[in-house]
């Protein structure tokens, strides 16, 4: 047991020690991590996935602000009821844009990876001004001052180049136009010509019709408000992914 | 107090690999180590426990091949699959079709069934309002509130009054196809003017309408002359949707404005308003969300929640 008998020099020497703790431990890590560097694809192969317009970039950045996360998660977890209450399981390719990505694990509030289209903006809107005026046993704090509060989008151009910076496709094209892609899609009575470039630029994006959602969020037509960006933002999650063309049994994307 | 040079050197100096120390009052052997007189003993794993720990170990392994395991081994480009062919999601996906398979077959029945046949089966009636209940709990009572009590702006399903329809095909067309929902094209929908904001009308002539209004649903304004014009504008503007007496319309979603009823408040300021900005309010399309059997689940419950037609 020669093995044995050399513990000692392990157990007297902390400096040896520590290297040894620290190679133990790094094998967990590698084999966490290596197959990373090789692995070609460790997301599912989906139809219609984009990245962010830059209305949904503010919005989600509003999200992010106010610390929706903190209450509410966004995974549709694989069970039966989860995808019953709430839609489709999520994917990782949900969330390959996101950075960070808000998936979460509290949910003091719903699940709202699939929450797109599930309301009307109206109803959007007057619950996040005052959400006990709808569900009254709701915990929800009001976020009435999103209504009012315009829109600051001066640096939405950077936001999008720092997204490209850190792997989201972004052309060239759609980080210098960010600016007016973005009034585009709330404010289509005045950029009418703006919005079909809007259009053109994201559905290229997604490979399919129908992911970019054009008008005035918040009802108020004067002006573009944090409101307006949140619940566009809000619209759209969960709504990308073509589920017609997903498929669950397909080898790569079993988990 | 030791100096710190105990830093890169543990333990005491009479440890020894060779020479056993016993403590005497227990005679159990020692570790060796020595901190202040205090020895520690060497007692060896309670057996119950060390043959545990080894099942585990053993069980590991055996889940590892068993279940979807490593990572990615070069070449395979993929996680490793397990023996049993383990998926959450081929489970989820499994489970989910056979809740909807055994829904349909309830669902069916129920699908064929009139409105009086599920009023009188009783099984096909409790199915209905129980899958329904549950439904609605889910995707609707965010709106209309639980039971259907609904809010400003968002209609009351427990009572009789239905701005399209409130029949049970009325309303499952309605939960199927919803209401100003642009990406249907079968959708419920009609657009009232925003007569002020557009400058359709002017101030002082919404005051007349309102006037008229408040009027025709039964209370005194005081301003006869005011509802005499109002009464002009009325039949020029709005009776093509609110019927010329204002009692509404359901083609159009048009509501009934002599009842003491208002979707969007019957306060004189709320009324005008109304007329101003113009309500349009929207109800998303369910049918790609819910699957046919809780559709016609959930017509039924909100039918039989107030005053179904």
């Amino acid at each position: 047991m020669g093995l044995l008998n050399n513990h000692g020099i392990l157990e007297r020497h902390s400096l040896i020690l520590t290297i040894a703790i620290l190679i133990t431990v790094s094998i967990g890590g590698i084999i966490q991590m290596a197959p990373l560097f090789y692995m070609e694809n460790t997301i599912e192969k989906v139809e219609g996935m984009r990245p962010y317009t830059p209305l949904e970039v503010a919005g989600r950045n509003i999200y992010i602000r106010e610390g929706c996360y903190v209450c509410h998660s966004q995974m549709v977890r694989p069970l039966r009821d989860e995808v019953e209450r709430y839609g489709h399981y999520s994917l990782a390719a949900e969330s390959m844009y996101d950075h960070p990505f808000q998936w979460g694990s509290k949910r003091t509030g719903p699940d709202l990876a699939r929450v797109g289209g599930k309301y009307s903006d109206e109803w959007h809107v007057d619950h996040l001004i005052d959400p006990r005026a709808l569900v009254p046993e709701s915990v929800m704090p009001p976020y009435a001052f999103l209504a009012e509060k315009s829109l600051d989008y001066e640096n939405i151009e950077h936001d999008l180049k720092a997204l490209k910076m850190v792997g989201v496709p972004y052309t060239e094209e759609m980080i210098e136009n960010a600016e007016i892609d973005l009034r585009a899609q709330v404010d289509p009575d005045i950029y009418f010509d703006e919005q079909d470039a809007l259009v053109a630029r994201y559905t290229e994006a997604a490979g399919r019709d129908g992911t970019v959602q054009i008008r005035d969020f918040d009802l108020d037509p004067d002006r573009i408000t944090e409101m307006d960006a949140l619940v566009a933002y809000l619209q759209m999650t969960g709504t990308l992914v073509d589920f017609s063309t997903y498929e669950a049994e397909d080898l790569m994307n079993r988990r | 107090m030791r100096p710190p040079n105990y830093l890169f050197k543990t333990g005491s100096p009479e440890m020894s690999d060779h020479t056993k120390d016993i403590d005497q009052p227990t005679g159990v052997e020692t570790t060796g180590h020595e901190w202040d007189g205090i020895k520690e003993l060497n007692n060896p794993l309670p057996r119950w426990w060390l043959y545990i720990w080894y099942a585990t170990i053993a069980f590991s392994i055996v889940y590892m091949i068993a279940m979807p395991a490593l990572p990615a081994l070069p070449g395979l480009g993929t996680n490793t699959r397990g023996v049993l062919g383990e998926s959450d999601r081929v489970n989820v996906a499994r489970q989910v079709d056979q809740l909807r398979s055994e829904r349909t077959v309830a669902g069916t029945a129920l699908l064929d069934a009139s409105l009086e046949e599920i009023e009188t089966d009783r099984s096909l009636q409790q199915f209905a309002m129980a899958a329904g209940e549950s439904a609605f709990g889910d995707n609707c009572a965010t709106c209309h509130g639980a039971g259907g009590r609904g809010a400003k702006g968002y209609p009351t399903l427990a009572d009789d009054i239905w701005l399209w329809s409130g029949t049970l095909d009325g309303i499952e067309y309605t939960l199927r196809h919803g209401i100003r929902h642009e990406e249907d094209p079968e959708t419920r929908f009609s657009i009232m003017p925003a007569f002020g904001r557009d400058g359709l009308l002017t101030r002082a002539q919404i005051d007349d309408v309102a006037s008229y209004v408040f009027d025709i649903s039964g209370r005194d304004v005081g301003d006869d002359e005011a509802v005499e014009r109002g009464q002009e504008i009325f039949a020029a503007q709005c009776a093509v949707c609110h019927g010329e007496n204002g009692t509404g319309d359901r083609k159009v979603g048009a509501p009934n404005l002599t009842d003491q009823e208002w979707l969007f408040g019957g306060e004189y300021r709320e009324v005008y308003n109304t007329i101003y900005n113009a309500r349009n309010a929207h109800m998303p399309a369910w049918g790609e969300r819910l699957d046919d059997a809780t559709i016609k689940s959930l017509a039924v419950y909100v039918h039989s929640l107030g005053g179904g037609e």
